[in-house]
Formats: C-alpha cells, sequence, structure tokens
C-alpha cells in the first residue's frame, strides 16, 4: 500500500475579554465577542471557506481517488453556527461527497484527557453527537487535542470502542523507528496509531513560503517527488496540519492555493493514493506498539505538553480550574455547564506560555494579551467569578427548598425536550409513515411464519 | 519651593505631600510660595491652573489658586525627563527608545532662555544638572527669602539657587537611597544626596526612622535634623465614590509599587498562610513595577491565585472604588520613610496593617503594626482583622478621628518655625 493521509485541524476558542478584579462578582460574561467575531469571519473568508471550495472541486475532479480528514472543535463549530453558518454548510456540502473522514475529539479542545476521565469522557460524547448531527456520520477515529497521546489516553480511548487514533511521530518516543507506519497502542494493542510525519507537514505549514528555506519555491512536482520516494520503501505518510496554514499562516499570495489545486494530481500519478484514517486502520496490520509514557503532542520544539502546562502560573490555573470537577457535576444551569467548557479550552494556558524564544511566532498567533502573565491574571479572575457561581448555584445540605426548585427546573427542561423530540417524530413519522407502515406488516408477517 | 509634581500627575506620595504643604504654607499670610517643578504635563489641575505665555518663555510659569482663600502660589515648570521614582538605569532604558541626539549641551535661544524643550540628549544626571542651571536663572530672576528643595533630584537646583541668590537652603528628606534600594545603592545618587545635606542649612525629615537613616548613613550632625510629619487631605472626591458590594468575600488590600521598597513578597506569603485557615477572603496586589511578574508567579507557586488578584497600576477613581471595597488595608514596606497611603484608607474607614519600618507607625496609634518580615504577625493581624467585628469596628471609627487629626496646615506651622529659625540665624 502507498497511501497518504492528509488531515486538518479546525479549531478557535472563545477567547476572554478583559475582565477586571472589579468585576468578580458583578459581570458574568466572560467573552470577547468582538475579537472572536471578526477573527472567525477573518479566518473564514480567507481561509475555510476558499480552501473548502478548492477541495470540493479536488474531490469532483479525482473521483474516488482524493480523500481528506477533519477534525473540527466544538468550540470552532459553536462560533461558526454563531457568526458564520455558511462555513458549516460548506464543511457539509464535503461530507456529503463521502470522501471525507470527520474524526471524533474533546468538545472543547481541551486538556481534560490529564485530569478527569469522567469530563473526557463526556466531552467526547458531546463532541460524536454534535458531528453526527451536523454531518450525519459518526466519528470512528479519536484525534486528542493538539495530538496529545500517551498510553494511558490510548487505552482509555480503546475502552470506549475507537479503533484508532492519531498523535505526532515524536522524535524522542520514536527512536530510530520511521513514523511511516501503522502502530498500535502499548496497553491495548487493537488501538492503532497513526503517527504524524513532521518534516513533509512542516514543510507546507511552517516553510512553504520561507524565502531562506533552501528548497523555496516549493511545487507540487517537487513535492510528489519526495513523496514517492518514501513510499518506494514505507507504507503511509501522515500530513497533519492546522487547516488555517492556508489563507492564513500560509496567505494567499504566497501561492499555496495553487499549491493545493495541483498537489493531488502530482500525487497521483506517481501511482499514490490518498486515504482516511479508517480505510488505513481497516486495510493494514501494525507493525509493533510504541511506547509513551509520558504524554507527547505536536506543539513547539518539545512536543510535550510544555505549550501548556510548562510553568507555574500555567500549572496553578489549570489545577484550580479542575479542582471545581465534582462541584461541576451537581450544577445543571445550562450557561454554568457552557462556561465550564469555554473555560477549558486550551488555548487559555497556551497564553501563559513563557518559552518565547523558540516558538514565539505560532504562540503570539491570534493572542489576545500582551505577555503570559497577562493572559494569567485575567483568566484567574474569570475563573474567580465561575468558580463563586458555581458555589452558588450548589444547595447546601440544609438547603431543601433550593434543591426542590433545581430538581423542578429540571424536570421543566427534561418535559420541554420530550415534547420537542416528540414533535420532531411525529414530523418523521408523517414522511416515512409509508415505509414504517410496510416495515411494521412486515414484522407482523414474520411473526406469522413463525407461530 | 523645587518639587517635581504636582496633583493629579502623582506617581507617589511626594506630590501629595507636596501639595499638602504648600496649601498649609500659604494658610500664612505673610508668606509668599514660588514653586518650581521640572516635569510639565500640561494639565496640571486646569481649573484652578492660569498659564502666562507658556510657550513664550523657557520656563512656565503659572498661578496656582489653592482653594481655601483667594492666595495663589506662582508655579514655574522646567521642562524635562526627570521623574521622581525612575532610578538612574530605568531612565536610561526609557530614554533609550527615543530618538535623541541633540542638545548634548545647554542652548540658549536668541533671547538668553535656556531650551527645555522637545528632545533630549542627555543622561539623567545630565538632566539634573540643566534644571541647576535653570535654578540659578529662576534665583536671578526672582525675590525670594529662602530656598526649600524635595529629594534629591532638585538638591543640585536647590543648591544653585542658594550660589547664585546667598540665600539659605532647607532640604526636605521624603526618602534616601537606602529606602529605594534596600541596600543597593547608588554611589552617584548616594553623592547628590550627601552633597545637598552637606550644603543645607537645614534639613527636614518626614519620621524620625528617615532622621536616623541621615544621621547615620550621611553623617549629618542631630542638631541640623528636624522631623516634620505629613499630614493628610480630607478627601471629598473619596467620599463621593460610592460601591455596592456584591458578594461576602472580604477583601485585603495592598496599594502601590511593587517593588522591593514595598515588601510585596511578605504580603504574599501572609496571604498564604490565612487562606489555609478562611476561604471567603480575596487578596489585592493594585499597582505595577519591577517585582510584579515574580510576584505573579509567587502567587501560582503558592497556588493561591485565584484568591490573590492583580489589578495593575489604578487611576484616580479606581483607587477609591478599591478602599471602598477594602476590609483590611497592609502596607508591608520594608523601609518606607513615611507613607501617606495607609492614611488615605483611614480616611475611607478602612482598618490599616503597617510595618514597623514605615515613619507613618510613629504617629498612627489606631493601626496594626508588625515587623515586615514578620509573616506570622501578618497574617494573625489579617485574620483577627477580618474575623473579629469589635476589633475592626474599633480601628475604623478611632483611626477616623486619629487621622482626621493630622493636618497639613500644623505641618506647615513647624516648616515655618524652621524657616524662621534659619533666618535669624543667618543674619
Amino acid at each position: 500500500m502507498k497511501t497518504i493521509c492528509l488531515y486538518f485541524q479546525v479549531h478557535q476558542p472563545f477567547r476572554l475579554k478583559r475582565y477586571r478584579f472589579f468585576d468578580i462578582g458583578s459581570d458574568n460574561y466572560y467573552y470577547d465577542d468582538y475579537t472572536n467575531e471578526s477573527i472567525v469571519t477573518q479566518v473564514s473568508e480567507r481561509c475555510y471557506l476558499p480552501t473548502n471550495t478548492i477541495l470540493l472541486d479536488l474531490i469532483k475532479k479525482n473521483k474516488n481517488k482524493f480523500k481528506i480528514t477533519f477534525s473540527i472543535s466544538g468550540l470552532a463549530i459553536d462560533q461558526f453556527q454563531l457568526y458564520k453558518p455558511e462555513v458549516i454548510d460548506s464543511f457539509r456540502a464535503l461530507a456529503d461527497t463521502g470522501q471525507v473522514e470527520f474524526l471524533s475529539e474533546t468538545y472543547a479542545h481541551s486538556l481534560c484527557s490529564f485530569k478527569d476521565e469522567f469530563e473526557f469522557k463526556k466531552q467526547i460524547r458531546m463532541h460524536s453527537e454534535k458531528i453526527k448531527l451536523l454531518f450525519g456520520v459518526e466519528p470512528k477515529i479519536f484525534r486528542n487535542t493538539e495530538l496529545i497521546y500517551s498510553d494511558e489516553i490510548g487505552a482509555t480511548i480503546a475502552s470506549m470502542g475507537y479503533s484508532g487514533m492519531l498523535s505526532e511521530g515524536a522524535k524522542h518516543v520514536l527512536g530510530w523507528k520511521s513514523p511511516n507506519f501503522v502502530y498500535c497502542n502499548n496497553i491495548n494493542p487493537r488501538l492503532k496509531i497513526l503517527l504524524r510525519n513532521f518534516k513533509l507537514s512542516d514543510d507546507i505549514a511552517f516553510r512553504f513560503s520561507n524565502k531562506g528555506w533552501n528548497e523555496y519555491p516549493l511545487t507540487a512536482q517537487k513535492y510528489a517527488g519526495w513523496v514517492s520516494t518514501i513510499l518506494e520503501n514505507e507504507p503511509i505518510i501522515n500530513l497533519f496540519m492546522d487547516y488555517e496554514t492556508f489563507g492564513e499562516h500560509q496567505p494567499k499570495e504566497s501561492g499555496i492555493f495553487e499549491f493545493l489545486k495541483k498537489l493531488p494530481e502530482a500525487i497521483i500519478e506517481k501511482g499514490i493514493s490518498f486515504n482516511t484514517p479508517s480505510e488505513i486502520f481497516r486495510k493494514s496490520i501494525s507493525s509493533g506498539a510504541i511506547n509513551v509514557p509520558y504524554p507527547i503532542s505536536w506543539a513547539d520544539e518539545e512536543r510535550d505538553l510544555s505549550a501548556w502546562l510548562g510553568n507555574e502560573l500555567q500549572n496553578e490555573a489549570f489545577n484550580k480550574l479542575y479542582d471545581l470537577k465534582h462541584l461541576i457535576t451537581q450544577v445543571s444551569d445550562i450557561k454554568l455547564q457552557k462556561d465550564w467548557l469555554y473555560l477549558q479550552a486550551s488555548d487559555h494556558f497556551y497564553y501563559m506560555c513563557t518559552k518565547f524564544f523558540s516558538d514565539g511566532d505560532i504562540h503570539a498567533y491570534f493572542n489576545p494579551y500582551q505577555s503570559p502573565y497577562d493572559a494569567f491574571i485575567n483568566y484567574m479572575n474569570v475563573l474567580s467569578d465561575f468558580a463563586e457561581r458555581v458555589k452558588e448555584a450548589i444547595p447546601g445540605e440544609d438547603d431543601i427548598f433550593k434543591k426542590m426548585q433545581i430538581l423542578e427546573k429540571t424536570i421543566q427542561e427534561k418535559n420541554s425536550e420530550i415534547k420537542l423530540l416528540e414533535s420532531r417524530l411525529k414530523a418523521r413519522n408523517k414522511i416515512t409513515g409509508k415505509a414504517d407502515h410496510e416495515a411494521k406488516s412486515d414484522a407482523k408477517s414474520k411473526k406469522k411464519t413463525k407461530n | 519651593m523645587f518639587g517635581w509634581e504636582f496633583p493629579p500627575h502623582i506617581s507617589g506620595g511626594l506630590g501629595t505631600a507636596c501639595y499638602g504643604l504648600s496649601k498649609g504654607l500659604i494658610q500664612q499670610s505673610d508668606l509668599d510660595l514660588l514653586f518650581v517643578v521640572p516635569k510639565a504635563y500640561g494639565d496640571e489641575l486646569l481649573d484652578n491652573v492660569e498659564f502666562i505665555g507658556a510657550n513664550k518663555i523657557p520656563i512656565k510659569s503659572q498661578k496656582v489658586k489653592l482653594t481655601e482663600n483667594e492666595r495663589t502660589i506662582d508655579y514655574l515648570e522646567v521642562r524635562s525627563t526627570i521623574a521622581p521614582y525612575v532610578d538612574p538605569e530605568e531612565f536610561w532604558r526609557i530614554k533609550s527608545t527615543e530618538v535623541s541626539d541633540q542638545f548634548t549641551t545647554i542652548q540658549t535661544t536668541e533671547e538668553g532662555f535656556v531650551e527645555f524643550s522637545g528632545t533630549y540628549g542627555s543622561t539623567l544626571y545630565n538632566e539634573i544638572e540643566k534644571y541647576g542651571i535653570v535654578a540659578q536663572r529662576i534665583a536671578e530672576n526672582n525675590q525670594f527669602d529662602i530656598i526649600h528643595a524635595h529629594d534629591w533630584l532638585t538638591f543640585p537646583a536647590g543648591i544653585s539657587a542658594k550660589k547664585t541668590s546667598g540665600k539659605p537652603l532647607v532640604i526636605h528628606v521624603h526618602a534616601t537611597e537606602f529606602d529605594r534600594s534596600r541596600g543597593n545603592v547608588n554611589p552617584h545618587v548616594f553623592a547628590i544626596e550627601q552633597w545637598g545635606m552637606t550644603e543645607a542649612d537645614h534639613i527636614i525629615t518626614v519620621s524620625n526612622l528617615t532622621k536616623q537613616i541621615v544621621i547615620e548613613k550621611y553623617g549629618i550632625p542631630e542638631s541640623k535634623i528636624t522631623t516634620v510629619y505629613n499630614a493628610v487631605e480630607p478627601n471629598e472626591e473619596l467620599n463621593a465614590v460610592t460601591i455596592d458590594k456584591h458578594n461576602n468575600n472580604k477583601i485585603v488590600t495592598f496599594l502601590g509599587r511593587i517593588t522591593m521598597q514595598k515588601g510585596p513578597e511578605y504580603f504574599i506569603e501572609a496571604a498564604y498562610k490565612v487562606l489555609q485557615k478562611m476561604d471567603n477572603v480575596r487578596f489585592v496586589m493594585a499597582g505595577s513595577g519591577d517585582m510584579m511578574n515574580k510576584m505573579i508567579r509567587l502567587a501560582a507557586q503558592r497556588k493561591i491565585a485565584d484568591r490573590f488578584h492583580f489589578t495593575g497600576f489604578l487611576k484616580g477613581e479606581q483607587v477609591f472604588e478599591l478602599l471602598k471595597y477594602s476590609d483590611v488595608y497592609i502596607m508591608p514596606s520594608v523601609s518606607e520613610p513615611f507613607g501617606i497611603s495607609p492614611l488615605e484608607a483611614m480616611q475611607s474607614n478602612v482598618p490599616v496593617i503597617i510595618s514597623k519600618q514605615s515613619g507613618v507607625s510613629e504617629i498612627l496609634k489606631h493601626a496594626i503594626k508588625i515587623d515586615f518580615w514578620d509573616i506570622d504577625a501578618m497574617a494573625d493581624a489579617i485574620y483577627g482583622l477580618l474575623k473579629y467585628n469589635a476589633l475592626s469596628n474599633e480601628f475604623k471609627t478611632k483611626g477616623k478621628a486619629e487621622v482626621n487629626s493630622l493636618k497639613w496646615d500644623q505641618a506647615a506651622l513647624k516648616v515655618r518655625q524652621i524657616y524662621d529659625r534659619v533666618l535669624t540665624t543667618e543674619n
């Protein structure tokens, strides 16, 4: 098998507004709507919409030969629905071709895999439901936030019934091994793993428009040449990157769109196919287990968690956030649950990173703060207010009245939900009534024959 | 009188003190005041200030009306980049970002005025020298009996005015290099301070603590030094601020520059101790400074960042608002010549905890006094004031009465006595 797995990550966090100490207790809206709307609109117009159009054309042109994979975070989807719903439509158009796979991930693009297994599973389910609702397919393969992976996370994912997962081809984990094979989890070998080829991925994602690079300018022909040389001996190349590479990190003027338009043909000509992770896992067997006792990710030179949990500020904020995990389960308020999700986004911790030297540029991208300290202060103020609201929402031991109120409210909410679902079911029955009727009579006749 | 800032542009207690003292002095009907300031913002107390040909003469001259009576003081500004709390290195950093290569020497215009506007090409010390030369001109052009200079940046100006006019010089020490640097004394600054103290006919210190430093570290005879404590203005603005307190969280406030001198780390350690015992309390560190980032990291290390808040630098009304929210005010300064800010907190009915290493602790009775390094005592005091209402109520009422009795006109009277004494010995 000679194949390429092309996968893009789509994510936008809800950025926080400037939240002062004085606001604690009086203001419980935390988000900077203006910034969020303008960033989502800008990235949609420069990247998501034009690239989706190009990919749709490519899929139609190369019938059944060009396949791609996406993972879109729940927060990104929420923001598309709020600010730019046509982006959802254009992803749906891609989904309808049947050549696109959508991956599962945590709804909030969060780091909860380390702290809170309950929350981790809950967010994964939430995300799967959302993807199914919007694109009609249930994700079968998992991708953790920023490709974070460890043996234990893999085992948890396997226990949830996933057959495969994506991660980074980190050198310190692989050693002499090549990322261009299928591997499996160390604890549960049924979970297969694809590893990112960071050299070839970053050639496009980071180096494409770099005029100081000795391979500049990169053409589709040249790139296809590199790929086919590698694939003479090895089965798969995994190209994983941020979707914003197209049109945003690499601007339109760099020729990135032309490169993308030419690339599939150039590669297919060499007898190489494009496949989605599901197809690859179905067709191939694992070449062995990888041993990842400490978590890896695709971020920075270190390929570890230091971009999010590398200094004391980040750890403090992270621990204080997840100190609330037991309280949150007792809260039914929808607004609080939403804030809980949005505050978990890994980006908030990313902004507090103090390793400016090696990867400062990437950290500065869309960063609303002037310094990591600034980011920390703002986040902690928001978190303090949030924690107070959570505590207030939880009834005390002796506060039966309040408990009753909450229970009543839950019953009301559930009732209205049941009504809504019933009405939907009725509407659907009307449409498919005939087919349903036939099915029923079918079942009856079967029963009769049994008797 | 040589100072360097005037409200509302105050970066520390010095501007407030100069303002209060000036106001107190002109209560005395036989005294006229000429105030020279090295930094011009252009909008000092606009409604009270009258500009006289600001762009025609190199030295800005204004009449400042002080509200109580119709008397005015003459207020001169010399445009310069000297700022009160900037140390030489920081000054260099600020300067190095400006485009500057002109005016390395003192230039005069055709009419013979000293240029002090636009760009500055010199170092801090050069700048101070320039201020001294300007002071000479002022001394030539104005009639006066006594010169009063506030803190080291104005000492050279005071000295050159003395040399030109032959009038006696009184210097006012609000802080010494030993307070600012916590041991890391800049020898150049020290030299200027010592020069000023030696040349002065009399020295006013803001506390006995400072007096002791001047005697011990600068070798000045005690007979030449008198302590005059600062006072505090009744603050109408403060009373005008209204807030509504949203929840039952207690708030403990630190307000000031986050620098070594102010002892911020002891506050964080004490906060950590308090939080082990009670949870409905928040700590606020308001202000900015070179140790701010370090303090943020320290709060994170102690895992109290959800209860310990940094606001950054706060402006006028925000300060009053914060004071209104506060349940305890703390000033754990390692070395504080005086410290006006606790007095402002007391005006606002907030019990205060101050370090024994502050000048203000010499006069205050209704405040909890602790050693800056004694975080156990500090934590204990915070806890006590928050938990036992009887205690905090006592401090609130008695404290306010006490602070209201500290009046600037009394301080000004003491200063006047010093003037009179110096003038009689002179003649």
